[in-house]
């Protein structure tokens, strides 16, 4: 096993097998180019941000229509979830068995499907008392920054069904162990968004 | 039968009635019959394409050489390919238009009201997205890594993802001519004219999905290009000693990751409007098309200098190889050109100066906008400098881009008037903006990539094009555009509004004549590009040049083979210099073997790319005409295809050492045997591509 202090380590989590320098380079620039799509990504919600925005006077306003409830429920298991992705990151990095690395993706799939149940449950009980994105501007906006963090959320579970079922055909080789870096990035951009949901869209409206 | 519910299902809301044919079948008019006939000449086209292809039986040459390939310089070919034939549809359209204002002076003229908005709409659209950004696309890919000693990119199946999706944008486009309309709303689409409550019909759900997936591919391919520059430049390439195109390919690059996301939200917001009744930017229920509007021009400004920086690379590469001198000011070049790219974020209001904020937010961007005047000023006197007492062959690529320095000042001029708020709100929407804006990108994008293909062209397939039809077509289209937009300027400023689809001041009518016959210079100038290539590869025995440098350049494309192996350099070259290749044959480094080769790891072959691109296109034509299960059905082919591709592992072909050093001993043999050629002898059959470099 592995221990963390190790100098070969670029990045946490892969201890690629039998690394040359060109496969090491060539994984510099793999993870590179995730960071670089996660800014591109994080600019397109930065603009449903700012319409949001610019639509919240509208009426019904989102403000009046969503509970913070659920979406306080919602926040304790995505953010729980980073937790366990991150399990997942120091399983890789420490060199544990596959079924560690399968667990914590286990327990992260199951908080994420949790998170989209309840956005779900939450959304149809917005649409049962009326407030749906067709009913204002302002509530399309509200909607359209939610549900695009929820089909982002819905995208990651999908790759986490893959790589687990990679993991079962190949085994942790690089390319399960790079992609799973990148899972890592983008399950983690996911929570900072969500953060930045809650604070901008819900916890702002409670003031509203 | 077209109301029948198994029908709409079927085939959603298509009806007999959307097709050109059946409009002109039974309403026959001038328009419609041009409508049809353009219909006819796209299927006719298609089929001829076809049915050549599998004459020659070429269909396994194509797809196992072409379509299927990662390497980026095919990719980067197949890219200018594309462009090609889109150019040639909105260059016609541009000529129908110039006839049509031309005779519609207290006339109807020949193109209805309607028809004519789907030809503007159309032209914009095609040229912004399905010519420009395709040529520049394809003109990075082929050059970049090679300028910067890389093998390849560094994602090349997203490269092919990208190159097919464009595809997919412009064969939306296509389709739209020959079943149902175009959007009508001009290429920026603004609503509420272009939502349900206006305009119900498929044109903007074109409009939209074929920007949706020309922007997706942008926004994927400037990623790619971006990391390559960062990660994959050879060893001892530093920041500064980046060739100057490659330099804008970066700041290009920079520009499409940040850019494009604003165009993607834009345009799917406004989907979400047309397909699930939502309220962005209606007129009802709270929505603000001024959000549409401040999106839209967030992509749409850096969009210039997505489009101008790669040309401004390509003017420095051609004027110091074309004048025997290094650039002048290397690092004033690069500044500038970063302080363009830094620029261009903060200017996109000026595109509604007139739209209703306050004066204080006006002058600060026609202030703004003001300030891209200086370093691209910086950038003329580089360009004059880099000239004056240097070697100039007055190369076709030399004449576009001496062209373009004294046309785009005379167009930069222009803009400062447009600029300056107070003026803007005098020729705003008139045809003086017309005439500013393809001043800028007719000379800035397309004389650049235009000289940027004649001078990479025998790089790319070992052979140089005629220097005589290039010459005539740098003629053409230089009295072409004079001819078919100084008119305009003076037209604008007399208040024509642009888009006209009927004149009523026949005082008017001799600046009218003018511009359509500079539009006929311009097609004649597209037919002698043509002709050059058709006449090229009738003589490539005589314009042969596989040595690889036949205008004693210096970048690092030009020490390679013509056309160079898949793997580009049998070892990765290590930099010393600015001018690499060039010093490099001052100091005999250059046209040796290497001490030792290695095996090369290149990534294998993937249709993977293309069933992306055609799945998307499929999806977006079901969601275009509301066929729920054909959007579903494609959608799901990408996924599924995505999901195999994950699960391969044989994604790489070793090409083994002897093979890379039997290729390499070969070409060093015909370097040994080829006779070095001065400068003057540069267009004579005697140029292999060997250049004496001390003359």
């Amino acid at each position: 096993m592995a221990r963390v202090s190790e100098p070969e380590l670029i990045h946490a989590g892969l201890n690629l097998r039998n690394h040359s320098p060109a496969a090491l380079r060539r994984l510099e620039s793999d993870v590179f180019g995730f960071w670089v799509f996660l800014m591109s990504d994080a600019l397109l919600f930065a603009l449903l941000f700012a319409v949001y925005g610019t639509m919240l006077g509208g009426a019904p306003s989102a403000d009046s229509q969503f509970k913070i409830g659920p979406a306080f429920q919602e926040t304790w298991l995505l953010l729980t979830s980073s937790f366990t992705y991150g399990m997942v990151s120091l399983s890789l990095k420490l060199g544990l068995r596959r079924r560690w690395v399968a667990l914590w993706l286990g327990v992260t799939f199951c908080l994420g499907a949790g998170f989209i149940v309840l956005e779900v449950s939450d959304f149809l009980d917005m649409f049962a008392h009326g407030a749906t994105p067709e009913a204002s501007g302002a509530l399309s906006s509200f909607f359209v920054l939610v549900g695009t963090h929820g089909l982002h959320v819905t995208s990651g579970l999908i790759w986490i069904v893959l790589m687990a079922a990679q993991m079962a055909v190949y085994g942790l080789d690089d390319r399960v162990k790079i992609n799973l870096i990148r899972l890592g990035l983008f399950w983690h951009f996911l929570d900072v968004v969500w953060v930045a949901i809650f604070s901008v869209v819900y916890l702002r409206g409670l003031l509203a | 039968m077209d109301n029948s519910p198994l029908w709409r299902l079927l085939l959603g809301r298509f009806v007999w009635g959307d097709l050109p044919m059946v409009i002109a079948w039974n309403h026959p008019t001038v328009s419609s019959l041009i409508a049809a006939g353009a219909a006819v000449i796209a299927v006719l086209g298609a089929v001829a394409v076809f049915g050549l292809i599998t004459y020659l039986g070429k269909w396994r040459y194509l797809w196992s050489v072409w379509f299927t390939s990662l390497d980026h310089k095919r990719i980067g070919i197949m890219y200018v390919c594309l462009a090609v034939v889109m150019l040639s549809r909105a260059l016609i359209e541009a000529a129908l238009m110039r006839l049509q204002q031309d005779l519609a002076v207290n006339s109807p003229g020949i193109l209805t009201p309607d028809h004519f908005a789907q030809f503007f709409t159309t032209h914009g659209t095609i040229m912004i997205f399905f010519v420009a950004m395709p040529l520049l696309s394809g003109l990075i890919n082929f050059a970049m890594p090679l300028q910067i000693g890389a093998r390849d990119v560094a994602f090349p199946f997203l490269n092919s993802m990208g190159l097919w999706l464009s595809v997919a944008g412009a064969l939306l486009v296509m389709i739209s001519l020959v079943i149902g309309e175009f959007s009508t709303g001009g290429w920026s689409g603004y609503p509420p004219y272009t939502e349900l409550a206006f305009n119900g019909g498929v044109g903007p759900d074109y409009w939209i999905w074929a920007l949706t997936l020309s922007s997706m591919s942008s926004t994927i391919t400037g990623l790619n290009f971006a990391v390559t520059i960062y990660k994959l430049r050879a060893p001892g390439m530093t920041w500064m000693r980046l060739p100057m195109f490659t330099w804008t390919a970066l700041c290009t690059s920079i520009l499409m990751i940040f850019a494009m996301p604003p165009l993607t939200v834009a345009t799917l917001l406004l989907a979400a409007d047309r397909y699930l009744g939502m309220h962005f930017f209606t007129n009802d229920g709270g929505g603000d098309m001024m959000n549409f509007v401040n999106l839209f021009w967030l992509f749409g400004h850096p969009e210039v200098y997505i489009l101008i920086l790669p040309a401004f690379g390509v003017f420095s590469e051609v004027v110091s190889t074309f004048s025997a001198k290094a650039l002048y000011s290397y690092v004033s070049l690069v500044i500038a050109t970063v302080a363009i790219a830094v620029l261009s974020f903060t200017v996109w209001l000026h595109h509604f100066f007139t739209m209703g904020q306050a004066p204080a937010v006006n002058a600060f961007f026609g202030i703004a906008t003001m300030l891209i005047g200086i370093p691209t000023g910086v950038k003329i006197y580089n360009w004059i400098w880099t000239m004056f007492r240097g070697r100039v062959r007055y190369t076709a690529p030399m004449l576009f881009s001496i062209a373009f320095m004294v046309t785009f000042v005379v167009g930069g001029l222009s803009g400062i008037i447009l600029a300056t708020p107070p003026l803007d709100y005098q020729v705003h929407n008139t045809l003086f903006l017309v005439a500013h804006f393809h001043n800028m990108l007719i000379p800035g994008t397309l004389f650049g990539m235009i000289a940027g293909y004649q001078y990479w062209f025998p790089k790319a397939f070992g052979f140089r094009l005629e220097e005589r039809w290039g010459q005539v077509a740098a003629l053409l289209w230089v009295t072409g555009f004079y001819l078919a937009f100084m008119p305009l300027y003076v037209l604008g400023a007399s208040g024509v509004p642009r888009r006209s689809q009927e004149l009523f001041n026949p005082a008017f009518q001799p600046w009218l004549a003018v511009a359509l016959l500079g539009v006929c210079c311009i097609v004649a100038g597209f037919g002698a590009l043509v002709l050059q290539v058709w006449s090229s590869i009738a003589k490539r025995e005589q314009l042969a040049s596989p040595i690889g440098d036949p205008w004693n350049a210096r970048t690092l494309e030009w020490s390679t083979p013509s056309p160079p192996p898949e793997y580009n350099f049998p070892v990765l070259p290590q930099i010393t210099h600015l001018n690499a290749f060039h010093e490099k044959k001052r100091h005999g480094g250059a046209y040796q073997p290497a001490p030792r080769y290695r095996d090369i790891e290149m990534p294998a072959n993937s249709a993977c790319g293309l069933v992306f691109g055609l799945a998307l296109c499929g999806c977006c034509f079901g969601l275009v005409w509301h066929i729920w299960w054909m959007a579903i059905l494609f959608f799901l082919v990408t996924l599924v295809a995505g999901i195999i591709r994950s699960f391969r592992r044989d994604l790489e072909r070793i090409i083994p050492a002897a093979e890379v050093e039997a290729q390499d001993r070969a070409w060093l043999a015909r370097v040994a045997a080829a006779t070095p050629v001065t400068r003057d002898l540069e267009a004579s059959p005697l140029n292999e591509g060997l250049a004496l470099w001390r003359e």
